[in-house]
């Protein structure tokens, strides 16, 4: 009977602290969401909502500020376009050869090293973009200035690329084999089956991982914080320097602005567009994968 | 097993076949003549190999590592061994074409379905294509049920006429031989009769290889039936005398039902 009631007591110990610990997570998430509101409200009392979203200048530093978000959120597609030039491709081509073409041993050797292209810290990529493929561009575009949108969305592209291959392959791989099979039936080869058929029976799956690549482009901020260039530039050419959301956010927060004032506020307004953005792209990412489960 | 000649045109013959799945022997020495515009059934109980000796037809296991075939499947006219290393798998997939034992249509429409095996051999003229899809889903007896929806996902149909579905598709490219693997064992009554009509009409044009769980079904369509055991050919010959005067023991009690 004693025994009984100590494993009861041990049963509702464990099970509070799992509760416990689910529920940080989600604590924390509302905790961001709501401090992210009061903050940008302050903002909003002072900056009409029109202004921030039409406006094209950004110099909330300068002596007389300009608060149009538009020069950053075109600063932050422009980098995270690049980024999707390269990564998509590349990482669908590495997802085809990795679940069709290679052979088993050396998959499970080449999954991890792609995977490990995740793993290097994102400051290592920035001065990479910086010091490493930027000069490498001036030689053929002589027009490149020194910062630019282009180095840090080709590198950030590369960066992305486990994200796209891993997510891509499994939902190649989870396609069924008398699927594979009846198309070899046909007189097939390995490269039509894989675009005809495979693609198309997995594209829930692979719209899924560009999906996901895309936030993660979005949210990152190291690689451009270094090498764009911090420059509010409102322009779709990838020559020239740009800030994103993100870069903006660390750029303030680096500084000495006081707390309270307008342009501490600013960090916050710009924290919701970038929320709202990834919270966009995941959403849809999100209905994407439980669109995967039901196909087959 | 003695051996049973047949006096028909001969459209595939497997002489001494063996056949490995790494370290195990799934085939022994068989020998089938398959004969040209009639149906060959292969029955016998779960493991006795007919799947395996079905997919050397269209040399399916080459798409698995550590398979190995021995000896010979003939094809005719040609008289060449299309397990032959120096033979491209795609060339004799080319020319005999399979229907599955669950329906396997792709996700794409019907229309393209129907249109892929030509897609994938480089036919993309839309005059060539509507005629053949027609013909096709006319031969597959799926044309006045999906006439009107060509244009629709293919995962709309039933399994029944997926099945169709995948008939027609292995019809598309005109194959001189369609190799059926159970597939009827996935549908309902009505279905499998409407698939075995279509097979008896098919026959007329080509010839036909039937893996079937079911031995009424090869009673009732086939013209020669082979039975299968432990990765042999136990009996070959015409399907009245296997039915009815089996000569030897096994086949008999497979028949009879006192195994299976």
């Amino acid at each position: 009977m004693k025994q009984k009631t100590s494993k009861k007591i041990k049963e509702f110990l464990i099970e509070t602290v799992l509760f416990l610990s689910a529920l940080s997570s989600v604590l924390i998430t509302a905790g961001i969401v709501i401090i992210l509101s009061y903050e940008s409200f302050g903002f909003f009392k002072e900056v009409p909502i029109k202004e921030f979203l039409t406006g094209t200048q950004w110099t909330p530093l300068f002596a007389e500020p300009k608060f149009g978000i538009l020069p950053l959120v075109t600063g932050t597609l422009l980098t995270t376009f690049i980024a999707l030039l390269v990564s998509l491709p590349l990482g669908l081509i590495a997802a085809i050869y990795l679940s069709e073409y290679a052979p088993h041993r050396f998959r499970e050797i080449v999954k991890p090293v792609l995977e490990l292209l995740a793993a290097v810290p994102t400051v290592v990529y920035g001065y990479f973009a910086l010091l490493f493929l930027t000069p490498i561009l001036q030689k053929f575009l002589p027009d490149l200035s020194g910062f630019n949108a282009l180095a840090p969305g080709i590198i950030m592209g590369i960066m992305i690329i486990p994200y796209v291959s891993s997510v891509s392959e499994d939902a190649m791989k989870a396609v069924p084999m008398h699927i594979r099979e009846g198309s070899y039936a046909m007189g097939a080869t390995k490269l039509q089956t894989a675009i005809k058929v495979l693609i198309p029976a997995a594209f829930s799956g692979i719209a899924a991982a560009f999906i996901m690549g895309i936030s993660r482009a979005v949210g990152e901020t190291m690689v451009v914080a270094i090498a764009a260039g911090m420059m509010p530039n409102f322009t779709a050419n990838p020559m020239e320097p740009v800030q994103t959301l993100t870069s903006y956010i660390v750029q303030v927060s680096l500084g000495d602005v006081p707390h309270g004032t307008i342009e501490y506020k600013t960090i916050f307004a710009a924290g919701v567009v970038l929320f709202l953005m990834t919270l966009f792209f995941n959403i849809i990412g999100f209905w994407f994968r439980k669109k995967i489960r039901e196909a087959y | 097993m003695s051996e049973t000649t047949i006096h028909e045109k001969l459209k595939a013959e497997v002489k001494d076949l063996n056949f490995h799945y790494g370290n195990v022997h799934a085939l022994k020495n068989i020998n089938l003549p398959v004969a040209e515009k009639k149906i060959t059934a292969l029955i016998g109980p779960s493991g006795c190999g007919k799947t395996t000796l079905l997919r050397c037809f269209n040399r399916m296991h080459d798409l698995y590592p550590h398979n190995r075939y021995e000896g010979e499947v003939i094809l005719n006219p040609e008289n060449i061994n299309i397990t032959g290393k120096d033979i491209d798998p795609i060339e004799v997939r080319m020319r005999i074409s399979m229907v599955f034992q669950k329906p396997n249509p792709f996700p794409k429409s019907i229309y393209e379905n129907v249109a892929y095996g030509l897609r994938v051999r480089g036919v993309n003229k839309k005059s060539m294509l509507d005629e053949k899809v027609e013909a096709s889903l006319r031969g597959a007896a799926l044309w006045n049920e999906a006439k009107d929806r060509l244009y629709n996902s293919a995962f709309d149909l039933s399994g029944g006429q997926q099945q169709r579905l995948c008939i027609a598709r292995a019809l598309a490219t005109d194959p001189e031989i369609l190799l059926f693997d159970e597939p009827t064992s996935a549908l309902d009554p009505i279905s499998t009769a409407k698939i075995e009509e279509l097979m008896l009409s098919l026959k007329k044009q080509i010839t036909i290889l039937i893996v079937t769980h079911n031995m009424q079904q090869a009673a009732r369509i086939s013209d020669y039936t082979g039975f299968m055991m432990l990765g042999e050919l136990i009996e070959f010959d015409k399907t009245d005398k296997i039915f009815t005067a089996p000569s030897e023991k096994l086949t008999e009690d497979y028949i009879t039902g006192r195994f299976g």
